[in-house]
């Protein structure tokens, strides 16, 4: 079987699998890293967003046979020490606007705020409410007024 | 602190290791007040009155424990789908026990057959059912610590106090909780009674608090029953029908599937076939190339129209009598389209099945119902089935079932291994539990500026109430042929209910066609019986020449839900001056206790329907929405925010898009980029919720209050700005489809391998 290599939330990993078998799966299903969600498998529902080098993707439209050792995927379990700290500054404003219900898809919606409000500053603003609309990630509990909040929030302060 | 003539609760302190404490309470909740003129049934005994009183005689048995490191905890005997009541819960055994609430541990209990009726999660009923008992339980803990510390600093009772977890005597001398918890202990059970609290003296119910569970959330650390770990399940999907509840006839090439790599094991089951696999991704390689002959499902050929003609031929007459000359009437049609209760954590369970036993992990708001329902499926005395109720990444009446607790036992069985089954999202929306397809017909008379009478005629697809009342007995009763009808029947007269004085006031329901999968989607039929019911009141308004709002106050049968209403207009500028094609809507909701009102704004101009986002459904924007709710006494006002947040999501999709459509058999619907429930960009920018002060002094219901008021404030805005009463929800089903649907065959889509260059 082939043997895969790449940097997950710090660390080199190494697994053996199919080079078709998309990166959710082999984050879930063979390292136990449970953080990413499944909601759609299809790129849809952004439960299982993380990051590939810094920039949001969902893991489960990526085969891990395209990671090259190099690469790295950050999961929420890994978003913290990004910043050094216990917390990321979202995961902190999430908690001050109690934005989670059951928290299925809170993973994703995190780190696609924190993308977001990367590609808001790269464009040389901060982020409004036109960058907010563009959010597809699902929250079936409809938490959606206080995420918007929250990234408010959360890109005042860091 | 026990006052002269407060009542009193009998608890239990039981034989344990550290104090644990049990409640059992004695007396029926209070009855609601009787209000004037021709009361319908939900307004004297409803839905939510019926599960309190059917888990009143083994409610006693919740239990609270004091162990040696301070902390206390609390088996609840509930699910956790989102709303908040481990949290709530928590705050109430804070309360008693005067302990701080991050010292109150909630964990969700194993199906508990002796529970009977009192382990069903639904009806909005968990914290009106769970509030009297909790607290007692709490109470008799903490005048059991009281005890303790007495006998250990040699002190009268009467001098000490407890706060904070710890227990102070005059002269500075305290002790803790944790250090008392092994003295406070009994080695019998003994019973004592207590007295409670007066709502003055609350420090912890009422106040604003964070979830319990939002830390866990945030990091990824919230455990699902995906995410629960056991040794040897591996990842398990079903090969489905292309129609609903179609049915295997031959596997062509189960051999080869079962050489596929990473697959381990294929096997028929009653759903479709199994395929077990090293992950997930591989049991979808192994779906899509499985060759199955089908047999017939249960509604081949079945389409939007086909149901529509079955629900109006069973539509029950209207029978209001002669009237007076010059009386006018309204009368409406509404049709209500199937709708999708799918959460985003698809159905899902976790079973090791071996000959003797069998062991069970799910998110299950009816456990007891799925334990003797596996039970007798795999021939096993309940007993031998263990059934673990994991935290629910959503439920809105999904999780009453237990369809993939049953087919993991199934498959685990079949297979004679542990297994970690899934449904695939495109299953989920095709064959997964649907909100029945339904129509409403409303006429109401009016004459002289006097509404005289309103009928409604709700015909609806049968819905699935075979979990019960969260027992066996009561399950098996839905079941019957017979006894069924009667059952939606009285499920609809103690949810329904009519907020105003409008004379004759009749509700009535009719079935039909039971081939669907159903169940009951928040709210069960409130949402459209509501919408239909507020958008002839919208009529009735008109036709008189009144103000929707001022008109509304008029009839209102109730202060409490005048001053919900009132809140909303006043908070809301309602009756401001607006652009046209853009207008306002105002609704209201009893249910439960509980009563709330939403003004809902919305947009509906060209340049705002006409937004392009890339594979979505923009069309006209709810731009603000007030929400005001009266739920009695609300134990967490910030949780019960939330709740009203979400429920007018809700609302926003179920009236503008988020509907099914069923074509020869089958849903079309296979994704959330197909079936458009509420996204970023249909989100009201402006949104605000107020919690009333407490009323009635007891809580109400709230975990569905939301959906019925927002979908109809929404409905009359958009009647407003359109000119013309939508009478088909969503009101977007008839229009383009929006989205190519996917294939049946093979009945899952493979995942796109395109990740890299999306990513932003």
């Amino acid at each position: 079987m082939p043997e895969h290599t790449f940097i997950l939330n710090g660390e080199r990993v190494t697994v053996d699998i199919e080079d078709d078998v998309r990166l959710l799966w082999v984050l879930r299903d063979v390292l136990g890293v449970t953080g990413p969600k499944y909601g759609c498998g299809l790129g849809v529902c952004q439960a299982c967003t993380s990051h590939l080098n810094g920039r949001a993707f969902t893991p489960c439209c990526v085969p891990v046979g395209e990671l090259a050792p190099g690469d790295e995927v950050t999961t929420i379990e890994g978003l913290p020490a990004t910043v050094g700290a216990e917390l990321h500054p979202m995961q902190e404003a999430w908690l001050e606007f109690d934005v989670a219900q059951c928290g299925y898809c809170q993973p994703g919606q995190i780190m696609a705020a924190v993308a977001k409000v990367r590609q808001a500053r790269e464009a040389g603003r901060e982020i409004g409410e036109a960058d907010l609309d563009e959010i597809r990630n699902i929250c079936r509990c409809g938490t959606y007024h206080r995420i918007r909040e929250a990234i408010t929030a959360a890109a005042k302060r860091y | 602190m026990a006052g002269v003539g407060r009542r009193r609760f009998l608890g239990y302190v039981l034989a344990a290791s550290t104090l644990t404490v049990a409640a059992q309470v004695g007396e029926a909740g209070e009855a609601a007040a009787a209000v004037p003129s021709l009361p319908e049934p939900a307004d004297l005994y409803d839905l939510n009155d019926m599960l309190t009183d059917a888990a009143l005689p083994t409610s006693g048995l919740i239990t609270v424990q004091v162990h040696e490191d301070g902390t206390a905890s609390l088996a609840l005997p509930r699910a956790e789908v989102g709303q908040g009541v481990t949290t709530s819960s928590a705050m109430l055994v804070a309360e008693e026990l005067e302990l701080p609430l991050e010292k109150v541990r909630v964990t969700l209990a194993d199906a508990r057959p002796e529970l009977l009726f009192n382990q069903l999660t639904g009806g909005s009923n968990t914290t009106v059912s769970t509030f009297t008992p909790i607290r007692v339980a709490a109470a008799v803990a903490r005048g059991r610590l009281l005890a303790a510390a007495a006998g250990l600093l040699g002190v009268p009772l009467a001098g000490l106090v407890a706060k904070a977890g710890v227990v102070g005597a005059p002269g500075g001398r305290s002790v803790t909780y944790g250090e008392l918890a092994v003295r406070a202990a009994s080695g019998v059970d003994v019973a004592v009674s207590v007295a409670l609290k007066e709502r003055a003296q609350f420090t912890v119910i009422g106040t604003p608090r964070g979830r319990a569970d939002a830390l866990a959330a945030v990091t990824g650390r919230k455990q699902f029953a995906m995410d629960v770990k056991v040794p040897g399940a591996l990842p398990v999907m079903l090969c489905r029908p292309p129609t609903i509840n179609g049915t295997v006839r031959a596997v062509r090439n189960a051999d080869a599937v079962r050489a596929m790599p990473g697959v381990t094991d294929v096997a028929v089951v009653p759903t479709g076939v199994a395929v077990r696999a090293r992950t997930f991704g591989q049991c979808i390689d192994a779906v899509r190339a499985l060759q199955v002959d089908w047999g017939p499902g249960t509604e081949d050929g079945a389409s939007d129209e086909s149901v529509l003609k079955e629900l109006r031929a069973a539509e029950l007459p209207l029978v209001v009598p002669p009237l007076p000359l010059l009386t006018k009437a309204v009368d409406a049609r509404f049709t209500f389209h199937f709708a999708s209760n799918s959460a985003l954590e698809t159905n899902c369970a976790v079973a090791d099945v071996r000959a003797d036993r069998a062991e069970v992990w799910a998110s299950l708001k009816s456990p007891i119902v799925a334990q003797e329902k596996i039970a007798a499926r795999l021939g096993l005395p309940p007993t031998a089935v263990t059934v673990h109720v994991t935290e629910g990444g959503g439920s809105f009446g999904r999780k009453l079932f237990h369809d993939a607790a049953l087919e993991a036992a199934e498959v685990s069985r079949a297979m004679g291994k542990p297994v970690r089954l899934m449904w695939h999202r495109t299953d989920d929306f095709r064959q997964g539990r649907t909100h029945p397809m339904a129509t409403s017909r409303v006429r109401a008379t009016y004459s002289l500026g006097q509404v005289l009478s309103c009928e409604q005629r709700h015909t609806s697809v049968a819905t699935d109430f075979g979990h019960g009342l969260g027992e066996i007995i009561t399950a098996m009763a839905a079941k019957l042929p017979v006894a069924d009808l009667a059952f939606s029947e009285t499920m609809f007269a103690l949810t329904q209910q009519t907020p105003y004085d409008f004379g004759v006031t009749t509700q009535l329901l009719s079935e039909v066609d039971k081939g669907f999968n159903t169940g009951s989607m928040r709210g069960i039929y409130s949402p459209n019986v509501r919408t239909a019911q507020e958008l002839v009141v919208d009529r009735l308004a008109a036709g008189t020449g009144s103000d929707p709002y001022t008109f509304r106050r008029r009839f209102l049968k109730e202060d409490r839900a005048r001053a919900v209403l009132d809140k909303v207009a006043e908070l809301g500028d309602w009756g401001r001056t607006m652009a046209a094609g853009t207008a306002q809507g105002i609704a209201l909701h009893p249910e439960y206790h509980s009563v709330v009102a939403v003004l809902a704004e919305i947009d509906c101009r060209p340049q705002t329907t006409g937004r392009t986002v890339p594979d979505a459904y923009t069309g006209p924007r709810v731009t603000k929405v007030v929400c005001a709710v009266d739920v009695g006494l609300a134990v967490n006002p910030r949780g019960l925010e939330a709740q009203m947040q979400g429920g007018i999501m809700d609302g926003i999709a179920l009236a503008l898009s988020s509907g099914l459509h069923l074509q020869d058999g089958h849903f079309l619907e296979g994704s959330w980029d197909n079936y458009f429930y509420t996204r970023q960009w249909n989100t009201p920018p402006e949104l605000q919720v107020v919690v009333m002060p407490p009323t009635t002094g007891s809580p109400g219901g709230a975990g569905e209050l939301a959906v019925a008021a927002a979908m109809a404030a929404v409905a009359c805005a958009y009647g407003r700005a359109t000119g013309t009463m939508p009478t088909v929800f969503p009101v977007n089903h008839g229009g383009p489809l929006g989205f190519e649907p996917l294939p049946t065959v093979p009945p899952v889509p493979q995942s796109p391998t395109d990740g890299r260059t999306r990513a932003y």
